[in-house]
């Protein structure tokens, strides 16, 4: 059997879970540290109505940036991010079918479930769950949902994140993610070699950091003028909560910039983190309020 | 007829650790008398019981009526109610009663009314739902029950789980549905790669990690106990390059973040091996052992990466740099946290190298290998500190200044570490208690009980000659004080009347609290201690009584024979005799009392005897206030 090039893995299990009912999603459009900030899954998650989507999303983390020098760590990485709400009895084999799925023969490999509860204090959500290990390494954080936006979930959905660079790269049996196929005959570096360089010398020598505070006020001001509208707003359908949700997003990475450029003081950071809470937490409950006044549009897809 | 009794919770990967308290609360789930046995696994809690009885047995109960003069109409009403014809009353003193027969009943039912209690009673560290908000909380979803009471299904439901008869094997080796009964339960576990007992796994583990070379470590064999339903050791190796890197660190990655043991090579150092214990029975295509050499080789990459970088700025470059950490919101820096213990060393009289350890002893916080493993700050320091030629008593104080860990632990080994260690603790203290970060119950975010415990015993063990009351006052001397009266008690082992005793006779350095502790325990068994403590008390009491602290004794005033005998007794001993000989003075004092009475008539005479007393006291309380020892006459006090 050839090797499986890393767009085959992705593709497999975007099949996967299309065939158990998943929507498959495209990737958000907007800057965002983890598959788990997408509205997909922070404002899916929220409320009584079913829903599964799985969804590829570069997630951005400037900090790990490394000029492209480290064979593990990325600045933008890819995570396969599938949300099952409600979670089926069977979520754990479902689970361990698409590692198979993607041609990994568990009968010849160790596979462990350690404990790794998820918290994201930004975006006031938590969730009790595991590492996935296999053979060692960490290949999936696996969650089931307890809270987000400071609000308690009512279905408990379970969240799969899979770190889709060190899996393929296992199942390559590459040292670097760099080497690793992307498509036939071309290679993960030649994709995004350029974009971790160049990324990696803004991220920590170039963006004004200036500037980046004023872009983070602007998006706060922004979002808290929108959120403090709902409530006089005649027609509560049409009311921008997603956009709303999109500034939150631009703080959050503008936080994550700031961070990288060392330009967070620890006694900054809690205060900051709150801001973008606050703003998320905001968000997630006009998202609630709006979703029970009527029945919003596009609502209520695949179960 | 007499049955067996066998109950499954089958749910996703319980954490290791919670595993064993949780069994501990199994063993006191109510069997109707039978013994409860406990097992588990990650994915199992299992309660097993012989001699259930079929049913509870019948028994007769009183119902009390209405008195005799309320009437027939009464007496039917009664009956009525209680399901009973009037007929069946008789009468007891003035009152109607009705002897009811109460059936016994299967104890199946019974079971199936109290097990789901009890299983969802279990207490978890952090608990959670899976199926809907108001759904079970349990520590993670329930997947499948098996409760069976002899051959018979126990019926029972949570979270939509129905009980029957079925379990599941291990995950990849095991069937997904195993009809078991009582006798074939554990049987077909095994059958299915589950070994349900823990003791069965650790041995396995014990032994197959140790004819592999591993350097057994008990938390990691514990962790790996309840992480595993069939754990199999495998041996993998590492290039010997990476032993270049320092053993702290390649052991950190090694055992914290991959779980795996370490391997002694020849000389005691670390060989370029580690051994795996893996969730299955074996890896013959050798890919388990390939995959988990390739993430290690990463992780000691990172290591190498991390060591590699920090070099390029020495620790003494770093010092600046500390304040942008920020140690607490209100008290600053780093940066002036460095600079409190500094001046803390030299006042307590530290040399330069302790002075030199103190200013570097913090830089390695802003290293990237401490921000990657936290755990090993300090360490980190003292390597780095080393490999960039600082003496080694320098090195060594900041490498170990975070030291004792915990009351086990040892205390730092030289005496710039321990100055250091002191002089950081210390100044911790200080400033959480100065802005009134005080613990109280459980809450202790800033360790400051671990600070206080590491203050005691670097005192007491290292023996330092630092006046308690000169290193904390007010608030935080109490704080001390307790620790210094835990440390004894818990660590020591001495009793808590002696501490007390030793305790409230005043307390000047830890090393001479030690040493009186060791005097009062010595001679506590000798026979005439207690009965002498009793009589201190009982001097105490007189002299509460009478109101009286102080005076002066005129050795004329005292009366040939018993208060002579004693006056003099007591002198002599307290001018030259060790405490060892205190309890001679029990002869003297019981016959004091027997033949002597303290209330005089003439008011002098009292006073003098007063005086005598109380000058005795005061003489043998330096070392401890005996009236604070328990004796066989007194109630228990804690």
């Amino acid at each position: 059997m050839p090797m499986d090039t890393f767009q085959d893995t992705v593709l497999k299990l975007k099949h996967y879970w299309a065939d158990r009912g998943a929507i498959i999603q495209e990737p958000y459009d907007v800057e965002v540290g983890a598959g788990t900030m997408c509205p997909e899954t922070f404002l899916r998650v929220l409320g009584p109505k079913p829903y599964r989507v799985a969804y590829v999303q570069p997630s951005r983390r400037p900090a790990d940036g490394r000029y492209g020098e480290n064979p593990n760590r990325l600045y933008k990485h890819q995570q396969l991010q599938v949300v099952l709400k409600p979670p089926p009895d069977d979520v754990i084999d479902q689970y361990l079918g698409s590692l198979e799925a993607i041609g990994i023969d568990l009968s010849k490999h160790d596979i462990k479930f350690e404990e790794d509860n998820w918290e994201s204090p930004t975006l006031g959500a938590w969730g009790i769950g595991w590492q996935v290990m296999l053979d060692g390494l960490e290949i999936t954080q696996f969650t089931y949902f307890q809270q987000c936006g400071g609000i308690d979930l009512d279905l408990a959905p379970a969240e799969l994140t899979y770190g889709l660079e060190r899996i393929s790269a296992f199942l390559q049996g590459v040292e670097s993610v760099y080497d690793m196929q992307w498509a036939p005959g071309v290679k993960y570096s030649e994709v995004r070699l350029a974009d971790e360089v160049q990324f990696s010398v803004y991220n920590f020598e170039m963006a004004n950091v200036d500037r980046l505070w004023r872009l983070l006020a602007e998006h706060e001001a922004e979002c808290k003028e929108l959120l403090g509208k709902y409530e006089k707003y005649p027609d509560k359908r049409r009311f921008p909560v997603l956009p709303a949700y999109d500034h939150v997003l631009k703080c959050s990475h503008l936080f994550n910039l700031l961070d990288a450029r060392g330009a967070i003081s620890v006694t900054e950071r809690v205060g900051v983190i709150k801001r973008v809470r606050d703003l998320a937490v905001g968000t997630a409950r006009l998202w609630v309020a709006q979703q029970g006044d009527q029945q919003a549009p596009g609502e209520g897809a695949a179960a | 007829m007499s049955l067996d009794f066998l109950l499954e919770i089958g749910t996703e990967e319980i954490p290791d650790w919670m595993i064993p308290a949780a069994l501990t609360q199994l063993t006191k789930v109510d069997l109707l008398g039978a013994t409860p046995r406990v097992d588990a696994t990650p994915r199992r809690l299992v309660v097993r019981a012989e001699g259930l009885p079929e049913r509870t047995p019948d028994s007769e109960q009183i119902v009390k009526g209405p008195p005799i003069s309320a009437g027939d109409k009464a007496a039917e009403g009664f009956a009525k109610k209680q399901g009973a014809d009037a007929s069946a009353l008789r009468k007891s003193g003035n009152y109607y009663e009705l002897v009811k027969r109460v059936s016994g009943r299967p104890v199946r039912d019974i079971l199936a009314e109290t097990l789901p209690g009890a299983i969802l009673g279990l207490q978890w560290p952090k608990t959670m739902y899976w199926t809907d908000r108001s759904g079970p909380r349990f520590i993670r979803p329930i997947r499948w029950l098996v409760a069976l009471l002899g051959d018979q299904v126990i019926p029972i439901e949570i979270g939509g789980v129905r009980s029957g008869s079925v379990t599941r094997g291990h995950r990849i080796l095991g069937a997904d549905s195993i009809p078991v009964t009582v006798v074939t339960y554990e049987r077909e576990l095994r059958k299915n790669a589950v070994i349900l007992a823990a003791h069965e796994r650790r041995h396995k583990i014990e032994k197959e990690a140790a004819a592999l070379g591993a350097k057994l470590d008990r938390d990691l064999v514990e962790t790996l106990t309840y992480i595993t339903e069939f754990p199999t050791a495998i041996k993998g190796d590492f290039d010997p390059a990476y032993l270049e890197l320092p053993a702290e660190v390649l052991s950190m990655v090694m055992r914290h973040h991959q779980k795996y043991f370490t391997v002694e090579g020849p000389r005691g150092g670390l060989a370029p091996n580690f051994v795996a214990v893996m969730n299955t029975s074996g890896d013959p295509e050798g890919l388990v052992k390939h995959g988990n050499e390739r993430v290690l080789k990463a992780r000691f990459n990172d290591a190498r990466f991390f060591w590699n970088v920090d070099q390029q700025k020495k620790l003494a470059d770093r010092v600046d740099d500390l304040a942008h950490v920020t140690f607490q919101a209100k008290l600053g820096s780093y940066k002036e946290k460095t600079d409190r213990v500094v001046a803390l060393v030299k006042e307590l009289g530290g040399d330069a190298n302790a002075q030199r350890a103190a200013l570097l002893s913090k830089c390695d916080l802003t290293t990237e290998m401490v921000k990657e493993f936290t755990d090993l700050q300090g360490v980190v320091g003292g390597l780095y500190a080393r490999a960039q030629g600082e003496p080694e008593p320098v090195w060594r104080a900041i490498y170990e200044h975070y030291k004792p860990l915990s009351m086990e632990d040892s205390i730092p080994s030289t005496p710039e570490s321990q100055i250091v260690a002191l002089a950081d603790k210390l100044d911790t203290l200080r400033s959480c208690f100065s802005i009134g970060l005080i613990p109280t119950g459980s809450k202790d975010p800033f360790a400051l009980r671990r600070a206080a415990q590491g203050v005691v015993k670097i005192l007491v063990e290292a023996a330092l000659e630092y006046r308690l009351d000169a290193l904390a006052q007010g608030e935080l001397y109490a704080f001390l004080l307790e620790r210094v009266q835990y440390y004894f008690r818990e660590v020591r082992g001495f009793k808590y009347d002696e501490v007390n005793a030793v305790l409230k006779a005043g307390v000047s350095t830890l090393k001479d609290v030690e040493d009186r502790l060791n005097h009062v325990a010595r001679v506590r068994p000798t026979p005439d201690f207690e009965p002498l403590a009793a009589s201190f008390k009982r001097i105490n009491n007189i002299l509460k009584q009478a109101d009286f602290t102080h005076g002066v004794v005129y050795a004329g005033m005292l009366e040939d024979g018993p208060e002579k005998e004693l006056y003099q007794a007591y002198s002599r001993l307290a001018a030259f005799g060790p405490l060892e000989e205190v309890a001679e003075l029990r002869p003297y004092v019981d016959r004091f009392f027997d033949k002597v009475m303290v209330n005089a008539p003439d008011p002098k005479i009292r006073e003098n005897r007063l005086s005598m007393l109380s000058d005795m006291l005061r003489k043998f309380s330096s070392i401890a206030d005996f009236s604070e020892i328990v004796t066989s006459g007194d109630q228990t006090k804690s």
